[in-house]
């Protein structure tokens, strides 16, 4: 595997019960980009997310994360690769009996022996890097959504992680703060040299940030290519994302037999 | 028709089936769900103040409902003790009947039954809204294993708590039934106390009370915890756990309260 590759998946398999989620994924996450996974709602992405952060194991194939199999990991393992790990949900996921603050030195407290004097500046400078220094006392109820995602993003940042991955981190946000979260996004993996992993359906907004995209859809991936390429493809899987048409290969419609024959169908039962 | 009430007794056959595995099932899990509690219960301990504050949480915050009702449950007892021993002349039985009836039954039983309907039913809303708000999920994502976290100290808490708060319903039980007998009814005062202290027996009573209340603590902490932990992460889900919660504990208290007693007051 070359050294700038941080995360590889090789041909993965993943079904829940019969039902098959992914279909034979390749995929490459080289160090210090920020790549989106993009595709309509249920194609499998947070599932993808999910198998990268051992919290499933794949039907078939393989996943590495620095160079060590994630399936094949123990326990203890699995929890020392976490650690280095980032990780922001679709709705944030804040710890709501205990403040922003406490939210943000969850996990110096948890995995570290540093002093509170420590902790406490570098939780001031977590949340000051996501511009919230002042609301540190507040507790998560009392945020705004757009408030609530960054304070989750200066907890997935906490310890430094060499790989954040975000979870529909643009869900149910106003245009301001969309375009807040997206910068802060670029920011942060820039300034400290990790390595993201966007999981989105607002392809606008991502593709003004991102290195690199990979399109998933019903399991596998359809299309893939820097910001550039995205938008000037012909593909019409592409296309139609993209533009947000509501007609194309991906269909409006639920697979139902033609409803001119249902109506036939009954007329003749009545 | 022979045919229709065929399939019908079938199909009745099939859902008990079913219904029996299911409610096995979910048994085993439990089973396997308290093995994880104890086996990460030695970090979970590392961190003793978590289990503090769900002692404080769910012992101390019960301590007003559990007092009163206590007192009611003296009282009431006083009164209908005095009622039923004065027709035998024997009214200065009254301490006994009320101390033996609260130590060894009403104690444990009462506070369980108010312990699984006030904190087991928070305890459940708690677990399950974290699990529904991706908490839990979150957790254990950031190498924070949540059963170490979050329930170990919930079913501990619940555990140390229980035997206190059944304690202090007999002892506020028992000063109800003074005020009643003694105070307001004029039984009389040395009667009360020395035929209480003369008919309670340490070991029979009192102890095999806590450990009916121990018993109790570990059934429905139990039940609190995993149901929470089980939910359907919905707003229907997590009611319906809560529902379960305190069904289930009230059924599994007065159930083991059965097979205790058949086994502790044996030709007593």
């Amino acid at each position: 595997m070359p050294a700038e590759c941080l995360v590889r998946i090789t041909d993965v398999n993943f079904a829940y019960d019969d039902r098959a989620i992914l279909k034979g994924v390749d995929m490459e996450i080289p160090r210090g980009k920020l790549i989106a996974i993009m595709g309509n709602s249920g194609c499998g992405k947070t599932t993808l997310l999910r198998l990268i952060g051992g919290q499933l194991k794949p039907t078939s194939g393989e996943i590495l994360v620095d160079g060590q199999s994630v399936p094949r990991m123990t326990h203890d393992e699995l929890y020392a690769m976490r650690r280095r790990m980032g990780m922001l949900f679709q709705f944030g996921a804040l710890f709501t009996d205990i403040s922003v603050y406490d939210n943000v030195a969850y996990l110096m407290r948890e995995h570290t022996n540093l002093s509170e004097e420590l902790i406490q500046d570098m939780v001031l400078m977590k949340l000051n890097a996501v511009g919230l220094r002042g609301a540190h006392h507040l507790m998560p109820a009392e945020l705004s959504g757009g408030m609530a995602r960054r304070v989750a993003l200066a907890r997935a940042i906490a310890l430094d992680p060499m790989l954040i991955m975000y979870d529909e981190p643009f869900a149910g946000l106003d245009p301001i703060s969309m375009g807040v979260i997206g910068q802060l996004v670029r920011k942060l993996n820039d300034a400290l040299g990790a390595t993201t992993l966007l999981v989105t359906h607002d392809v606008q907004e991502a593709l003004l940030i991102v290195d690199y995209v990979y399109f998933v859809s019903d399991g596998q991936i359809v299309a893939q290519g820097t910001p550039d390429e995205i938008r000037a493809s012909t593909d019409p899987f592409v296309h139609q994302f993209v533009f947000g048409e509501a007609d194309g290969p991906v269909r409006f419609h639920y697979p139902a037999p033609p409803f001119g024959e249902e109506l036939t169908r009954r007329a003749a039962h009545a | 028709m022979r045919k229709g009430v065929f399939s019908a007794v079938i199909e009745l056959i099939r859902a008990i089936g079913h219904y029996v595995n299911d409610a096995l099932q979910t048994l085993g899990f439990a089973a396997r769900f308290l093995v994880m509690i104890l086996v990460y219960s030695g970090q979970s301990f590392r961190r003793f103040h978590l289990t503090i504050r769900e002692i404080y949480f769910s012992g101390f915050q019960s301590l007003l409902i559990i007092l009163v009702s206590g007192l009611f449950i003296g009282m009431v007892l006083g009164m209908q003790g005095y009622e039923t021993l004065q027709r035998y002349g024997s009214s200065e039985a009254l301490g006994v009947l009320v101390a033996l009836s609260l130590t060894r039954e009403l104690g444990p039983v009462v506070a369980a039954l108010l312990f699984a309907s006030r904190a087991g039913s928070s305890i459940t809303a708690e677990i399950g809204l974290m699990k529904a708000t991706e908490q839990l999920t979150a957790m254990d994502m950031m190498a924070v294993n949540p059963i170490a976290r979050v329930v170990a100290p919930r079913f501990w808490g619940g555990v140390i708590s229980m035997p206190l708060l059944a304690a202090l319903f007999s002892a506020i039980g028992v000063f109800g039934g003074y005020l009643v007998g003694v105070v307001l009814i004029g039984v009389d005062e040395g009667a009360f106390w020395s035929q209480m202290q003369g008919s309670v027996d340490f070991d029979l009573d009192i102890v095999n009370g806590i450990i009916k209340s121990f018993v109790f603590g570990i059934a429905v902490s139990l039940i609190a915890v995993f149901e929470g932990y089980d939910a359907v992460p919905t707003a229907e889900g997590v009611s319906g756990s809560i529902k379960r919660t305190v069904v289930y504990s009230a059924l599994a208290i007065l159930a083991l309260d059965l097979v205790l007693t058949s086994f502790m007051f044996r030709g007593v």
